[in-house]
């Protein structure tokens, strides 16, 4: 079969881009290149933003990290703010954390979680799924919801509103807060704001549990379409709690192949470097991981809610558990690798993260008075978390002049990113192959990124080369000169 | 409520993130439910919302982000031939913002940092497609390159300075932001 990264022989092919990709956070485009008969000859998905943050926080005082690295993405800044403050943790020495502010801290991911799970839905991915993927593009997002389906979209407003006041609470504002810092958290939560979270939790419980129901009966209605659009079979990679159940906060690193059968447990965060490793192609500034042990052809995998839910033993929360198993009994406990079951696993796990906050909210050590820990210092520190989109790893070293020396990460959409260009290239050889190219077909494949729910900013962090090309193309799109001057001959 | 008249015609508003983190518009989602009735007078043209993939001709462009590369100067040349208002949304359409913490470093030191040297990566070399757009030397606010009807500033602006701009304008008043609106952080 042919792979559709690479096209033998690009002459005569016609390239088709989508650009750029809606509806996702960030900045991508799609470039296909097409021959005569419209059979596919190559299918991309380029990340082709730069920013450069690992490099400009070298120098920096660590305490300033969690500040600046959650500017990497405004949608799940809370995500990069923690995994930050965890891997400073370890740079300060506070192996443990206060009772109040590892609890604070949870409540404060799990209103992250709530907020960005709604947002991809209800705002971003619904339009597909209640319209059609070719829908009329002009009705094809929240707007068009909240027309055809009011109380949905209404539901999916104040969703995303809860998430957000849980973290203004926890953080002190909604985007870009300051609540956690290296050792703990700054403030605790009061009884007023407890007490007024509180109230609006038996209305999010019952709109997170209509919307298992709602992508539940969309697979049943559908099942033909969805468990096979853009399906490719992978590996799967999660942090999973120390008892094997799910945590999104902390715990230890677990993979499983394609078949469901653990290929790695136990995995602490600072030995994530043995764990995976990063290849670069020549057309993304998003690398591409892989797991060491199994090489960079059958070592990829896939992260984020679908993912999670197949690799945990068990959700801690009765609601969020018996929609677990309902969603794994219905393929008899087999890995499901359809992309489009994402925004099922994504609302299973959007009422868990509404369980754990109402479970948090009743615990009186949200309140407390201690609010950081100090020990021993080190010089290096690794912090991991299940961001909204999947596992989240951070990695500074600090000197004794408490300044950064070296910092990676490694970004929920940039694990996935051989899983999306995979699944792009399986739509094209389903729905592209012989048929004319349409605004609706081209959204087949804006579906399956979707799904993902990419997170292209928060993938663009590394800074990028300067691709010093120049395209001349005639009149009928065809390139006449191109000139071509790589990074070694700058000026 | 700030709104009184009913609409004649809706603002047709396109909005885009150059070199940002779309904090700006979570911000402006941040207005909750308040977006059922903001729609009652304006109508999205392109936007990351929306799949209109180039804007045309809109009274409101609404820009997050600074200049980065050269597809963010051509995106932001393309919304100012097409908004009647444009403004800028925000620390680094305004400033260039967090992103342009890099304008003090050597590129070819941060690529060889990311792609060659970094931690964990196999076999190193340096993205070079032509599908990669052109890097800038540095990262520029938006009114450096068109000129810029309105600032607001933020990291990102609170949703209500964002209201009462939206409200404002659709008023067809001078927009004023109050005590309290107007912060950096």
């Amino acid at each position: 079969m042919n792979t559709l990264e690479k096209a033998e022989n690009t002459t005569g092919l016609r390239r088709v881009a989508i650009e750029p990709v809606s509806r996702v956070e960030g900045h991508g485009k799609v470039t296909l290149l097409l021959d005569d008969e419209n059979r596919v000859h190559q299918v991309r998905l380029h990340i082709v933003e730069f920013r450069g943050f690992e490099r400009f926080i070298q120098g920096r005082p660590y305490w300033e990290v969690p500040v600046m690295v959650q500017r990497l993405c405004g949608i799940c800044p809370v995500s990069h703010h923690l995994a930050a403050a965890k891997a400073l943790d370890a740079v300060v020495g506070a192996h443990r954390l206060t009772r109040t502010a590892e609890k604070v801290r949870r409540l404060m991911h799990y209103g992250q979680i709530l907020q960005s799970h709604a947002l991809h839905f209800y705002h971003l991915s619904s339009p597909d799924l209640l319209f059609g993927f070719d829908a009329d593009p002009a009705q094809r997002n929240v707007v068009g919801v909240l027309q055809a389906h009011p109380d949905l979209a209404k539901q999916g407003i104040l969703l995303r509103k809860f998430g957000q006041e849980v973290i203004r609470v926890t953080a002190g504002k909604r985007v870009h807060g300051t609540g956690a810092i290296p050792g703990g958290v700054n403030k605790a939560v009061t009884e007023g704001e407890r007490d007024a979270l509180r109230a609006d939790l038996p209305d999010v419980l019952r709109w997170a549990e209509q919307g298992v129901t709602l992508v539940a009966d969309l697979h049943a209605r559908n099942h033909v379409v969805y468990d096979r659009f853009g399906t490719v079979r992978s590996n799967i990679l999660s942090l999973v709690g120390r008892d094997g159940a799910l945590d999104l906060y902390d715990g230890v690193l677990r993979a499983r192949d394609a078949d469901g059968t653990i290929i790695v447990d136990g995995v602490e965060a600072a030995a994530y470097s043995d764990l995976i490793r990063e290849n670069v192609r020549s057309w993304s500034y998003m690398k591409f991981p892989y797991l060491q042990s199994l090489g960079a052809e059958h070592g990829w995998y896939k992260v984020g809610p679908l993912a999670r839910l197949q690799n945990c033993d068990v959700i801690p929360t009765p609601r969020a558990e018996a929609a677990r198993q309902a969603f794994r009994e219905r393929v008899g406990g087999a890995i499901v690798h359809a992309p489009l079951a994402f925004h099922w696993a994504r609302l299973i796990e959007l009422l868990h993260a509404a369980e754990v906050i109402e479970g948090l909210l009743d615990d009186p050590d949200i309140l407390g008075t201690a609010l950081t820990t100090t020990g021993p210092r080190r010089t290096s520190g690794v912090g991991i978390i299940e961001a909204p989109r999947g596992t989240l790893i951070h990695h500074y070293e600090v000197d004794a002049q408490d300044l950064v020396t070296q910092c990676n990460l490694i970004v929920s959409t940039t694990h996935n990113n051989q899983a999306m260009n995979e699944a792009i290239r399986e739509v094209a050889r389903e729905y592209f192959d012989g048929r004319a190219v349409t605004e609706g077909l081209l959204n087949h494949i804006e579906v399956a990124i979707r799904a993902y729910d990419p997170c292209l900013s928060c993938a663009t962090h590394a800074l990028g080369k300067m691709p010093l090309v120049v395209e001349l193309y005639d009149a009928r799109g065809e390139l006449i000169d191109r000139r071509v001057r790589d990074a070694e001959h700058l000026p | 409520m700030t709104i009184v008249t009913p609409p004649k015609k809706k603002l047709r508003v396109a909005t885009t993130s150059l070199a940002g983190c779309f904090g700006c518009h979570m911000s402006l989602l941040d207005i909750d439910e308040r977006l059922v009735e903001l729609l009652q007078y304006i109508e999205f043209d392109a936007s990351p919302l929306t799949d209109l993939k180039t804007p045309g001709p809109c009274d409101l462009g609404l820009v997050e982000g600074g200049l980065c590369n050269a597809e963010n100067v051509h995106v932001l040349r393309h919304m100012r031939a097409r908004c009647r208002i444009l403004v800028a949304l925000g620390a680094c359409a305004i400033t260039g913002g967090l992103p342009a913490q890099r304008n003090h470093l050597d590129i070819r030191d941060c690529l060889q940092t990311v792609y060659l040297t970094g931690v964990g990566v196999n076999r190193g070399f340096i993205p070079n497609d032509p599908e990669l757009p052109l890097p800038l030397d540095k990262v520029h606010p938006l009114h450096d390159v068109v000129k810029v009807d309105y600032f607001l500033p933020g990291c990102p602006p609170p949703a209500e300075a964002i209201w009462q701009l939206l409200t404002d304008l659709v008023a067809g008043r001078t927009p004023q932001l109050g005590h309290g609106l107007i912060h950096y952080d």
